[in-house]
């Protein structure tokens, strides 16, 4: 009697706390936490490491470099933002050409930054909540030169936690590429499949 | 002797008017900046100015950096720029006083010490092997921490991207820098010499991220801009908070909100 009643208080009690749960879980598992958004950069940082010290040739470098960045950044929200306005006005096939182009012209460009750190290491040493995201704050130790602060903004709001931008010592990815994509449209007055002809080769 | 005895006041009367018209500019500029907090009102000069800094690099400084770099052993090369960091930590100093920055113009004179005995005059640094970093700092950063604006941003002709506060910090530091007034001309201009080589030697060891924004990028004047404004205005804040809430960009804004 006594371990029936206990039992079935304990089934209620489970069953609230599992309908709770249920309630809670698109929530819970978007909560992206500071050990998660750590982990992301520290396998990031892993791998970039394990590139720039692998002595691979340019070429394959930038190969790892495209995949590590499809794996673990946010390509399709960078590659959008960074379009800004023209990107609303682009049709579907545009949209995907572009952010297909945009992939392979983002990994090239920063492969050959972070080739720069060929012999160095990059580590990671906090991550905190900073409004909707999380910032990673590593350090970047390359031989002969002072060690510099390379920040990583982590957000799950893709579904997934990717990172979605790079603050290398204050210059931020985002940025600088907003400048850079609105001066190669304009060149091409503002046509897209110019641009994306283009992206392909730089 | 004579010589800095006729160039003194020179100097001075030059300081004195790059002071006032910097100042009058960092009062009158002190206005609202653009997107990605850009002010600058003088951009159609500053261009013009940008397209001659880069032919000058085209023709001259980058061939010579890259002639430096390959002719000159590595060690000179690092001797050069080792000599040129101790030669600016006077200066250093002096900044850290007038920014109350005492712990810093500790380590910085504290570096100057070990440097001048064991690093044989500042031939090696060696201080950063003890665990004494450089603290490198300047008048424009001085002027910041007296509440002065960042006023707007200017090319400067040679010198590259700057803004008008750090335009004035970059003159005064030249005109008082207390080395060049120790020291006797000759030695002094040795000094600007080897200063003058070790930037050429960062030229050429930089190269790369150099050359991509020169070169490699659509809009080189406008990166160099961005570039420059946010890297000063990250040394600067010196890791506080306040600076990294405008390093947020949220790309989520409207992507997923079709």
């Amino acid at each position: 009697m006594l371990n029936d009643t206990s039992l079935s208080r304990r089934a209620i009690l489970a069953g609230l706390a599992g309908i709770s749960a249920l309630v809670a879980l698109p929530r819970a598992a978007l909560a992206l936490t500071a050990e998660q958004a750590q982990e992301l950069v520290n396998k990031t940082v892993d791998e970039i490491n394990s590139i720039i010290n692998s002595g691979k040739s340019e070429t394959a470098m930038l190969g790892s470099f495209e995949k590590l960045f499809t794996s673990y950044a946010d390509v399709a929200t960078i590659a959008q933002s960074v379009l800004g306005p023209a990107f609303k006005t682009a049709t579907n096939g545009q949209r995907t050409a572009y952010t297909s182009a945009f992939q392979g012209y983002i990994s090239r460009k920063y492969g050959r930054r972070f080739r720069e750190f060929i012999g160095g290491k990059i580590e990671v040493a906090e991550a905190r909540a900073v409004k909707s995201y999380f910032e990673v704050i590593s350090t970047a130790y390359l031989q002969g030169e002072a060690p510099f602060e390379v920040r990583w903004h982590v957000s799950d709001k893709s579904g997934k936690s990717l990172f979605f931008n790079i603050i290398i010592e204050g210059v931020n990815m985002l940025a600088s590429e907003r400048t850079e994509m609105g001066a190669l449209l304009d060149q091409r007055g503002g046509d897209i499949d110019q641009l994306i002809t283009d992206l392909k080769t730089l | 002797m004579q010589g800095l005895k006729i160039s003194l006041p020179g100097v001075n009367l030059l300081l004195a008017a790059v002071l006032l018209v910097g100042l009058g500019l960092l009062a009158g500029c002190s206005g609202a900046p653009g997107p990605n907090g850009i002010d600058d009102p003088y951009e159609a000069t500053n261009r013009r100015i940008h397209e001659f800094n880069r032919g000058l690099d085209r023709a001259l400084v980058g061939p010579a950096a890259k002639g430096y770099g390959s002719i000159v052993p590595k060690p000179v090369t690092r001797v050069v720029g080792n000599l040129a960091g101790t030669l600016d930590l006077p200066g250093d100093i002096a900044n850290d006083l007038l920014q109350l920055r005492v712990a810093d113009a500790a380590q910085n004179f504290l570096r100057l010490g070990v440097n001048l005995t064991m690093g044989v005059g500042g031939l090696f640094d060696a201080s950063t092997a003890i665990g004494l970093p450089g603290k490198p700092t300047d008048f424009g950063e001085t002027l910041h921490v007296w509440g002065a604006g960042e006023g707007a941003y200017v090319e400067l002709p040679f010198a590259g991207p700057s803004t008008v506060r750090d335009t004035v910090g970059t003159v005064v530091d030249i005109a008082l820098n207390p080395v060049r007034l120790v020291l006797p001309p000759r030695e002094a201009m040795a000094a600007t010499g080897i200063k003058l080589f070790s930037r050429v030697g960062d030229r050429d060891r930089f190269s790369e991220t150099v050359e991509s924004i020169l070169y490699d990028s659509a809009d080189s004047y406008a990166q160099a801009r961005l570039l420059y404004l946010q890297n000063r205005r990250f040394t600067l804040a010196r890791g506080k908070e306040a600076a990294n809430d405008d390093d947020f960009i949220d790309p989520y804004e409207d992507p997923y909100a079709e």
